[in-house]
């Protein structure tokens, strides 16, 4: 144990002395949750939409209000029936029509619930997305307000219905792609690329001719990386929860195990791309090429996979970030439980104990 | 007691044959040396000697652990120092004996007495990042490291190559007191006057041992004599030699020609006159005694 | 002496990489067809001096002109008055013989057909003829330095620097290439070389030893020999040497 010990910390000098895997390790997740998140979001701040209200009553109108004073919108429309809302889109002067059902201050006050009706053109996906979220939450948070002062409290429910873009495709990817991408660069890459200096420089031909055993070095080189990317999941969720506004609608335990099995899979990657190579600049190839390039491309990140040639919605299959992905999005964005990602947790699994096996068969106690 | 037995080992690549059936045997507490140039071997050997190759043919025991079954067993024992000098350049001195101390489960404190006449010269560097140390100092360092484990068995694959004269003698000074203390030290190197340093050497060339012995047993039992000649025009002295009928050799050993004759009958009268008709000022032909370089040339071409 | 031509010209030459000072004012001269010894231990800050020579780097202070470019000013006039070659880099090593030799000769400017005539030339002269499509590193070590060489003028430089040209090779390879050296310096090629080899010293016209940044010795093997009374140009540099205070 003492050994192993000595061996991580050495892991952590060779880390905090190379500015350039110090970028890569603490900047690199920050810039790219940036970067993705500002360049598919835009801050939601006087959107124009439109208000089709059947009911024309006290609550709709005190609702409107709060929408128009929030800051975030500003009504441009007034609609007066169905057929306008099409048009509005069209000719795109609003991105999102909230419509109030008939009678909704009497249905309110009778059974307790009414509902409202968002629309929004989600051409811009991720705007329509964040548009529909902000209004829900100003609803919400005049529901939860005005129930205080009732003794049965009320619902009002929300239905969304995004036009030209029913599934929301690619909304909100940004997050659980850009988990999946730092945490292949930072897993895989790294550590490949870690291991690999040590044959170029010639020390691992001393770890190999001592006593160490392969397993424990393997495990020694990659353990740093495993506490640092795990950290780094922890900052993304941080920051796309302060800066971006996204909560975890599930469990968030849940969604640290699956990160952690996600990053155990790259590490994993990351000592089987190191064992199939001696030079550096290899390992950084394969890495980027392999995992990283597919990572953005190939995972459902950016490109939904449904549209692509079935050719490459089989590497899509294959490319762990598609698993990863889906599975924060459930966590995450849809909140749901274990069993909603049960198949998906199975096949990285499978894929774990698939480069392990492979790596440890490969990873020589020998040099060739 | 051998330290080291070798029985007809031989060790191919893909494409190169890098050993060729070699047999040897080191004793315990020697310092044997592999003088060879680079291209020998050597690294392949040393490497198959501590087990991080697999031979191809035939086998080898180190202290009487066979290098492919029980090598577990060996890679307590030995302490290894590969061709390049393989330190973390980003780790300080310090940190690097450290970690290495620690992967063979010791610290510096328990085994400071080994490497303290190697380690207090470097010692006031010892918060210095290993990248920025002088060839000498980075080569006391790996010796430092190597031995830090309280090894049985030195294995130095070529330590002193691209390291200046005096650091090189230095080296050798420290490999002298290490054998006091009852390590027995195996090394390697292209520089044919350190032979002279080892108690046992094994010149070695193509993949094939040429000669093993002791190295004034070596160069005293050399079959054949050799002139030392020198004139003014060192250069159209040599081309000179090289054309004269009788010349077997004529290679430049610093300022001086050694010449070797055909039938090993050097008739120097002859050779005199033959010189100074061609009009070369201040020549001196004395017979001298073989050094290992002779040998080595001498065995290559033989082996050629 | 003072009368042959001088080729290479230094005077105060500093190089300072901030607080360290690699080179501390050399001063010397190398005249033309010579083969000048450039010794020093390591980290005695041959190297840095080296690159000034090349072109490569420019010193903090001083003059210095190669072949009568000044380094400050006339970069590229230098670099195509030399030669270099180092044990490091020579060759490439997935490129054939001919190849390489078309390569450096072309990118020195040669025409094609001058390339073609001194290609067969050197084949021939290295005996190489039959190696001729064979990859550098099918080559043996010695060869590879032997044709390294005949590359690195193959431009028929005015100056070649060989930085510890024989690293590695054996002894008969090793005197094959001094021999190589020897015939460029009688063709009037100015020869730059270091070296590890202490007997290859004293194969040079004249040798300057480098301490600690600084020139600590610089004349001919024999007087330097008579200086130092020493039997080898081993025990010159050893006396130098031992004297260095490895303040880098």
């Amino acid at each position: 144990m003492k050994h192993f010990r000595g061996f991580v910390i050495k892991e952590f000098y060779h880390i905090f002395r190379d500015k350039r895997t110090l970028a890569i390790l603490f900047v690199m997740p920050i810039v790219q949750m940036l970067l993705f998140g500002y360049v598919v979001t835009n801050e939601i701040k006087d959107a124009k939409i439109g208000i089709l209200d059947h009911s024309q009553d006290v609550v709709t109108r005190k609702i409107t209000d709060k929408l128009a004073s929030s800051g975030y919108f500003i009504i441009t429309k007034v609609l007066t029936n169905e057929t306008e809302i099409e048009d509005c889109f069209r000719t795109g002067s609003v991105k999102e029509v909230v419509v109030f059902e008939p009678d909704f201050a009497v249905k309110l006050e009778r059974e307790k619930k009414a509902s409202i009706h968002l629309i929004a053109d989600a051409s811009d996906a991720n705007t329509a997305n964040l548009i529909v979220n902000y209004t829900s939450a100003i609803v919400n948070d005049y529901v939860t307000k005005e129930n205080k002062t009732v003794t049965t409290p009320m619902q009002i429910g929300i239905e969304s219905r995004m036009l030209y873009n029913e599934e929301l495709k690619g909304v909100y990817m940004f997050v659980p792609g850009t988990m999946a991408l730092i945490l292949v660069l930072i897993s895989a890459l790294l550590t490949s690329v870690s291991i690999v200096r040590e044959k170029e420089l010639g020390t691992m031909e001393i770890l190999l001719a001592s006593p160490l055993r392969p397993l424990q070095i393997i495990i020694g080189k990659v353990m740093p990386y495993a506490v640092l990317s795990f950290v780094n999941v922890i900052t993304i969720l941080l920051l796309s929860n302060s800066i971006f506004g996204l909560p975890i609608q599930g469990s968030v335990a849940l969604l640290l195990l699956e990160s952690m099995l996600f990053i155990i899979l790259s590490l994993s990657l990351g000592i089987f791309i190191s064992t199939s190579t001696n030079s550096q600049q290899t390992a950084m190839m394969i890495s980027m090429m392999g995992l990283m390039l597919p990572a953005i491309i190939l995972s459902g990140f950016i490109y939904p996979v449904e549209n692509m040639p079935m050719i490459l919605q089989w590497v899509c299959h294959i490319n762990p970030s598609t698993y990863f992905i889906i599975i924060v999005k459930n966590i995450m964005l849809k909140g749901l439980g274990f069993m909603s990602v049960w198949k998906e947790t199975l096949v990285l699994c499978g894929m774990v104990v698939f480069f392990i096996t492979m790596s440890v068969r490969k990873f020589k106690i020998r040099l060739e | 007691m051998q330290t080291v037995v070798v029985d007809n080992l031989s060790k191919s690549y893909k494409q190169a044959v890098a050993l060729k059936n070699i047999t040897f045997e080191v004793d315990a507490g020697e310092i044997f040396g592999f003088i060879g140039p680079d291209g020998a071997g050597k690294t392949s050997l040393f490497r198959i000697l501590v087990t991080l190759l697999l031979p191809t043919e035939g086998t080898a025991t180190v202290l009487g652990y066979d290098v492919v079954k029980e090598y577990k067993k060996i890679r307590n024992k030995v302490g290894y120092m590969p061709g390049k000098f393989s330190l973390y350049q980003d780790l300080t001195v310090e940190e690097n004996l450290n970690f290495f101390a620690t992967i063979f489960s010791t610290s510096i404190e328990e085994n400071y007495h080994l490497i303290k006449d190697i380690y207090c010269q470097i010692e006031p560097f010892k918060k210095r990042r290993a990248g920025a140390l002088s060839g000498g100092m980075k080569q006391k360092l790996a010796l430092s490291c190597a031995l830090i484990h309280k090894p049985e068995v030195l294995f130095l694959d070529e330590p002193t190559t691209g390291v200046d004269a005096v650091s090189r003698k230095e080296f050798w000074g420290m490999l002298k007191s290490l054998k006091h203390s009852g390590i027995t030290i195996i090394v390697s190197t292209p520089y044919m006057d350190e032979a002279s340093l080892c108690d046992r050497v094994a010149l070695i060339q193509n993949g094939n041992i040429l000669k093993i012995n002791k190295p004034d047993v070596i160069t005293t039992t050399f079959e054949k004599k050799i002139l030392a000649i020198r004139s003014s025009d060192m250069h159209k002295l040599l081309s000179d030699l090289n054309s004269f009928e009788a010349c077997d050799s004529a290679f430049l050993f610093g300022q001086t020609i050694h010449y070797t004759a055909k039938q090993n009958n050097l008739v120097m009268p002859e050779l005199q006159n033959y010189l100074t008709g061609l009009n070369h000022q201040q020549v001196e032909i004395n017979p001298i005694e073989a050094n290992i370089e002779d040998c080595f040339m001498s065995l290559m071409n033989q082996a050629s | 002496m003072s009368e042959r031509e001088t080729i290479i010209t230094v005077n105060h030459l500093v190089k300072k990489f901030s607080s360290f000072i690699a080179n501390n004012d050399l001063n010397f001269e190398v005249y033309k067809g010579e083969i000048f010894g450039f010794l020093g231990a390591n980290g005695a800050g041959k190297t840095t001096a080296i690159k000034i020579l090349c072109g490569l780097s420019k010193p903090t202070s001083g003059e210095a002109t190669i072949a009568g470019f000044d380094v400050y000013t006339q970069k590229d006039d230098i670099k195509n008055s030399i030669g270099y070659m180092s044990q490091k880099f020579s060759l490439y090593e997935d490129l054939t013989v001919t190849e390489n030799i078309r390569f450096f000769a072309g990118i020195y400017g040669m025409t094609r057909k001058d390339i073609k005539i001194k290609t067969q030339q050197l084949l021939a002269k290295l005996e190489l003829e039959d190696s001729a499509k064979k990859l550098i590193k099918d080559l043996p070590l010695g060869w590879r330095q032997k044709l390294a060489f005949s590359i690195a003028i193959v431009h028929s430089p005015k100056i070649v620097f060989l930085d510890e040209p024989t690293g590695g090779v054996d002894p008969i390879t090793r005197r094959q290439f001094w021999n190589q050296i020897y015939e460029a310096a009688a063709e009037g090629v100015t020869v730059f070389v270091t070296t590890h080899y202490m007997d290859e010293a004293e194969y040079c016209d004249r040798v300057s030893i480098m301490v600690d940044g600084r020139i600590a010795a610089l004349d001919t093997p024999q007087k330097l020999k008579e200086t130092f009374e020493a039997d080898s140009m081993n025990e010159v540099f050893i006396k130098l040497a031992r004297n260095a205070t490895y303040n880098e």
